[in-house]
């Protein structure tokens, strides 16, 4: 189960990359980063797995007193909730961004935007 | 094509890292120290059932008052992106057409349930799963539905400044009274804990939450209804 | 018993990575949206089988519900500009 969620969030990774590095059209190349953030929560997420264990709240099932031995680690999953909200604003703003590149380009092909290539 | 092979290469020698943590990887036995100490004590010393709200809010709450403005700050530059770049005349509007008369009927009876849907997210964040941002969230996707119903329609930017100012510096201040009257700068503990479960329980922590709560959601409406609009004001 | 969960971590990895390839790969702009949108409705589910319900709410939400409406947006604004038929 960890195995399969984590192997699954790694190649997530690699193919938004690749998606990033390939793709020439810059909303493409943004759809790719959001594949790989996607993933890169799926792992952080997948380490604090525990077989056999529930999720950290303490209700009936869980009582206070065998909390340790019956939860899972809670800390990743505060981390990757805070990720999604800044990924959700990183997205923005590169789409804020791409848009004012193409009213002032008309274009949103980057290959054709070589200025400051070298 | 040399890039294409260039890429490869690389995503190749990252693949190999990636199986390296992979194979290597040994879950833990039991949970480490300073999960089991959260384990532990969250219940007595916050009182929530939800240990992830208790970190988020209180144990990590200065990291959450730094998302929260790395949020506002996302708003306001993609607001002052967007501005700088007028639009043609005539091309105004997303493109949208129109929405037809079932969407416009079906949003006036869902967008006050999605409200308190949102709203009980996020009043219940130290109970049930969910909490400010999801909230937040589920508000802001009321706004987009109102959108979506009627593309020409235009919100209060007052409003939505006010709301999301007003929450913001209420956070803060409280964050301020915790320093005062408790034990640290967003102590919990400003209010009584009350009974275990309950929904007035776990101190300041509802409070918090649900001005984050308001401020995500007025936050995310802001930058949704920025992207939307071409007009300028 | 236990192989419920299992099969369905399993399904949702294949799931998973045949649409971020199809958002890598697709032809249209707009199936690339939907695709990624797809990728991170999928992820929720899966955080929901690692036990993580707050990240699974956040996800479903967040990554696949106003990200996908965002790029919508700005991909209308540029088609209305007549731009981005690639």
């Amino acid at each position: 189960m960890i195995t399969i969620a984590m192997t699954t969030g790694f190649v997530l990774i690699l193919i938004g990359l690749y998606g990033a590095l390939t793709n020439t059209n810059i909303l493409r190349m943004i759809v790719s980063f959001t594949i790989a953030s996607t993933g890169v929560n799926v792992v952080l997420v997948s380490v604090g797995y525990m077989p056999g264990r529930t999720a950290p709240i303490l209700d009936d099932a869980v009582p206070v007193g065998s909390a340790t031995t019956s939860i899972i680690d809670p800390i990743p999953q505060a981390l990757v909730l805070t990720a999604i909200v800044i990924g959700l604003g990183v997205t923005a703003l590169m789409l804020a961004y791409a848009y004012r590149l193409f009213r002032i380009r008309q274009t949103l092909d980057i290959s054709k935007i070589v200025e400051l290539k070298w | 094509m040399i890039r294409k092979f260039a890429s490869v290469v690389l995503l190749l020698i990252l693949g190999y890292a990636f199986y390296s943590l992979v194979a290597g990887f040994v879950p833990d036995g039991e949970l480490n120290r300073s999960a089991a100490y959260y384990a532990e004590n969250t219940a007595r010393e916050t009182g929530a059932q939800n240990i992830v709200t208790a970190i988020i809010v209180t144990y990590r709450g200065l990291d959450t008052l730094g998302e929260v403005t790395v949020l506002f700050l996302t708003a306001a530059i993609v607001a002052q992106v967007l501005s700088h770049s007028r639009a043609p005349a005539g091309t105004r509007g997303s493109g949208f057409l129109p929405a037809g008369e079932l969407l416009e009927t079906g949003t006036r009876l869902l967008v006050p349930l999605i409200l308190l849907f949102g709203v009980y997210v996020f009043v219940n964040g130290h109970l049930t799963p969910g909490g400010g941002f999801q909230g937040g969230a589920i508000l802001a996707s009321a706004m987009l539905l109102l959108l979506l119903a009627d593309p020409m329609r235009r919100f209060s930017h007052r409003l939505i400044a006010k709301v999301e100012s007003i929450s913001g510096l209420t956070y803060v201040a409280l964050g301020v009274m915790g320093l005062v009257l408790a034990g640290g700068f967003l102590d919990n503990r400003i209010l009584p804990l009350g009974q275990f479960g309950a929904l007035f329980s776990a101190g300041a922590i509802p409070l918090i939450y649900s001005l984050i709560g308001l401020k995500v959601g007025a936050e995310f409406s802001s930058m949704l209804e920025s992207l939307e609009e071409t007009e300028d004001r | 018993m236990s192989n419920i969960p299992f099969v369905m971590a399993l399904l949702l990895a294949v799931a998973m990575i045949a649409a971020a390839l199809v958002a890598v790969r697709a032809t249209a702009t707009v199936g690339a949206v939907l695709a990624a949108g797809l990728v991170s409705l999928f992820a929720s589910v899966m955080f929901l089988l690692l036990a993580a319900p707050d990240v699974a709410m956040t996800e479903a939400a967040i990554g696949s519900g106003l990200t996908t409406f965002l790029f919508f947006f700005v991909m209308g604004r540029i088609r209305r500009e007549g731009g981005g038929n690639d």
